[in-house]
């Protein structure tokens, strides 16, 4: 992975730096870290964060650790400072080794995942695939841009991890969130509506429909509901070569959404 | 009498029950005895002694329950997961909030006398949020635990302090959460922090000053009984905390304490043995301790299968026989039956679908089917169900439940290092969804959007019969649910869930009777009590402890 090393020795360089860098890390995004913080990370992160943060970095309201979703901080270095300044009546602050702190952030920009091991390649160019050959934006939209019928990836890559990344490339089925999973209802009055579940609970169902227009049904007043488990995507494995998908997944990663 | 004298009088009623005084009678221990027979109040964490959360009060019925509307709401001052359960005395409603407040309510307006408010030490460690699940009264007195270990007595006119006794070190972990139990004189507590490597305790206080009579530990130590059922030192850090307030025979003399894991929670290897008395119920006496049996649900648990559930009191005919029975569903997916006198297991049953064992023996131990590593166990880390309270309705013979259905983790271990005041946990439990990355149940509901879904488990209220293990009926739910029960004479059974919806069902049936939409997660119970006559319903939704009566 040698794509990993220049940026390794930059983090080493800022590292070094005084503690009161606001500069610490500023590494741009996920699949850069190495297996080795990561999985260093997941220690630290048990050892210091688990309690109040909860094996999945859910547990505290409004954050999200694994899926990017945070209080306060955008970048690697603002997570840096939450961690060490802690939180106005909130989080203490933790005294770590900078070390230790680099692998907390890895740990957390991988999506808690210390088997990621994805090929990460060229954003620029898995910009151009997913315009153009890949036809990602026949349904899916970015920054404003493109159909809203498939999810929006505007943030996508602070919202899951390189390798979450690559199967809902290569097989779209398998990696289909369950919440995301097309539905077809038929109304009693025979009308029927199609479209993509957005949430659902005992007594009602919201989605987006064909026309992006969204609709909450009352299940009462349903016939008939049918959740598809199979992704309308088409799988990419085979129709784009392992070098585009993995410039795609590069590319994927720096939409986060600021 | 002259008209103008009668017309006085009245006039006279009228202004006393506008005041709507609250005579603070005394709550003696023979009045806790038969709490569940003042069918007006809510004197106990499950509203009386044999924990059945079953009220006969029977203003609210079948018929006239689409009727109910919103008589108050009182909001939480903080936030996070409101767990506590409300007690109500003569009109005056006692409840906690986070950290460790006492709130004294008037119960038919929502409007509050008094606050207490204890400040934590910062030493305090709590493994799932700053709970309290309530207060527990004698005579004057109320009784809450609080998160850093000390259980406090508190006026419960005046709202102050009148004793507060060290009982754990937080430093090593040790919290109280339960809400305490009184018997005669003496209030109970157990200590929370299983996953502390805490050596978990049952401890007896004098309810007048605060000393300590008694305690018991749930992990017994060197020459003690049990002890050898733990591996070397193992029984030091060996956890069995304990959570949840327990029931009591007075006829027996007996209380039931469900006890929690032991610790490390996920690495059986570092306590090889049985690990008595985790993930058991303890029958004390509560005069002194002693204890006269035990049964344990999981031994050697790599699972986190907490046994702190509330073991509920009921005299069936069971196989043509009375019997004096405690029914227990358990966070392993098994409903029990057992002979509370003596602890002898009767009947033992799966309510969700369960893998980790192929069933119960003869002696009611589970046949153990540890699934390879990697590979989804049944039920999840959560539990089949969890210490959220069922209900018995002695009218329908039923057990009442909220259970997790569907719901699997995949469970590691790991090495886990002593560090006194450090999470001692040897692994964990991931939860299972079947498609990798995709969001699982998490402990709490924390969004209003529900991105897990149904593929991640759901959420039912189950009512079981105790004669033969089998469910009546099942009432599912989309998300899952950590609602308490509670029934009532007119065979209404009030439960909610994480979706918010506050339900009134058919106890007989399961079929759905009303609703509303709070919108915040219910979690713990809902109580039933009446004031001048009406009957009123609270549940607490999210941060809203909210209260309802029948339309006038």
């Amino acid at each position: 992975m040698p794509f990993r090393a220049p940026l390794l020795a930059f983090v080493g360089l800022v590292l070094l730096a005084p503690p009161a860098g606001a500069q610490l890390l500023t590494i741009d995004h996920p699949g850069q870290y190495t297996q080795e913080d990561i999985g260093r990370g997941s220690l630290f992160y048990n050892g210091n964060c688990f309690a109040c943060h909860g094996r999945d970095g859910d547990q505290i309201s409004g954050i999200d650790l694994r899926r990017g979703q945070f209080r306060r901080s955008q970048s690697d270095e603002d997570l840096a400072q939450t961690i060490t300044r802690g939180t106005p009546g909130g989080m203490p602050a933790f005294k770590l080794e900078p070390a230790e702190l680099t692998a907390i952030v890895a740990y957390i920009r991988a999506g808690f995942d210390t088997s990621a091991s994805v090929k990460v390649g060229d954003a620029a160019k898995g910009r151009a695939v997913f315009q153009g050959k890949g036809e990602c934006m026949m349904c899916h939209r970015v920054a404003g841009r493109g159909p809203r019928s498939a999810p929006d990836l505007s943030d996508i890559g602070i919202a899951r991890a390189p390798a979450v990344l690559e199967r809902s490339v290569r097989e779209p089925s398998a990696g289909l969130l369950p919440i995301n999973r097309p539905v077809r209802i038929v109304m009693r009055d025979g009308k029927t509506i199609r479209g993509r579940r957005l949430n659902e609970d005992t007594h009602t169902v919201q989605i987006i429909d064909e026309k992006e227009r969204l609709v909450s049904v009352v299940k009462k007043d349903i016939r008939s509901m049918d959740v598809a488990k199979e992704s309308a995507m088409p799988a990419y494995a085979g129709k784009l070569t392992d070098g585009e998908i993995a410039d795609v997944i590069a590319y994927l990663l720096t939409l986060r959404r600021q | 009498m002259t008209r103008r004298f009668m017309l006085f009088v009245i006039f006279l009623g009228f202004v006393v029950s506008a005041w709507s005084v609250r005579t603070l009678a005394q709550v003696t221990s023979d009045r806790l005895l038969r709490a569940s027979e003042e069918s007006q109040n809510w004197m106990t964490y499950s509203g009386g002694y044999a924990g059945q959360r079953y009220s006969l009060l029977t203003q609210i019925t079948p018929a006239n329950v689409k009727n109910l509307e919103l008589k108050w709401i009182l909001p939480n001052q903080v936030f996070g997961a409101w767990q506590s359960s409300p007690i109500v005395v003569d009109g005056m409603m006692y409840i906690t909030q986070r950290p460790n407040d006492v709130l004294a309510v008037d119960a038919k307006t929502g409007r509050v006398f008094w606050q207490y408010r204890y400040t934590v030490s910062p030493d305090a460690r709590v493994c799932c949020g700053a709970n309290n699940r309530g207060v527990a009264i004698l005579g004057d007195s109320l009784f809450m635990g609080t998160l850093d270990g000390h259980l406090l007595a508190i006026d419960r006119t005046s709202g102050r302090s009148l004793w507060d006794t060290a009982v754990g070190d937080p430093k090593l972990g040790y919290s109280i959460t339960m809400a305490p139990l009184v018997v005669k004189d003496k209030v109970l507590v157990g200590s929370g922090g299983g996953e502390y490597g805490i050596r978990g305790f049952i401890a007896a206080f004098d309810t007048k000053t605060g000393k300590e009579l008694w305690r018991v530990h749930t992990v017994p130590g060197p020459g003690e009984k049990g002890n050898e059922t733990w591996g070397g030192d193992s029984w030091k850090t060996g956890g069995g905390s304990v959570w949840v307030t327990p029931s009591y025979d007075p006829a027996l003399n007996l209380t039931y304490w469900g006890t929690g894991n032991p610790g490390p929670d996920w690495n059986p290897d570092q306590r090889p043995g049985d690990n008595l008395y985790t993930d058991s119920v303890m029958a004390l006496d509560p005069d002194t301790g002693a204890m006269k049996w035990h049964f344990q649900f999981s031994p050697n648990d790599p699972y986190d299968y907490d046994s702190v559930q509330v073991g509920v009191l009921a005299d069936i005919n069971f196989k043509g026989t009375p019997t004096k029975a405690i029914l227990w569903a358990n966070r392993n997916g098994f409903f029990y039956v057992l002979d509370r006198t003596n602890g002898k297991f009767l009947l033992g049953a799966p309510f969700v679908k369960v893998n980790w064992a192929s069933g119960l023996d003869a002696n009611g131990r589970p046949i153990p089917t540890p699934q390879p590593e990697g590979q989804p166990t049944w039920p999840g880390v959560q539990g089949g169900t969890n210490w959220y309270s069922p209900s018995f309705s002695p009218r329908t013979g039923l057990m009442y439940i909220s259970a997790w259905e569907g719901y699997a983790s995949v469970f590691k271990k790991e090495k886990a290092e002593y560090v006194p005041g450090r999470n001692f946990l040897g692994g964990g439990g991931t939860p299972f969804t079947g498609v990798q990355g995709a969001p699982g149940v998490r402990v709490g509901r924390a969004t209003p959007v529900n991105s897990w879904t149904d593929a991640a488990g759901n959420g039912a209220v189950m009512a079981i019969d105790p004669l033969t293990g089998q469910k009546k009926w099942t009432f599912k739910q989309f998300d899952v649910t950590d609602s308490g029960n509670l029934t009532t004479a007119t065979d209404l059974l009030f439960t909610g869930g994480r979706e918010g919806y506050f339900y009134a069902l058919d106890a007989r049936t399961g079929a759905e009777l009303w609703k509303a939409s709070l919108g915040g997660q219910i979690a713990n119970g809902p109580i039933t009590f009446a004031i001048d006559g009406k009957q009123y319903v609270s549940v607490i939704s999210g941060n809203s402890l909210i209260t309802f009566a029948l339309r006038e």
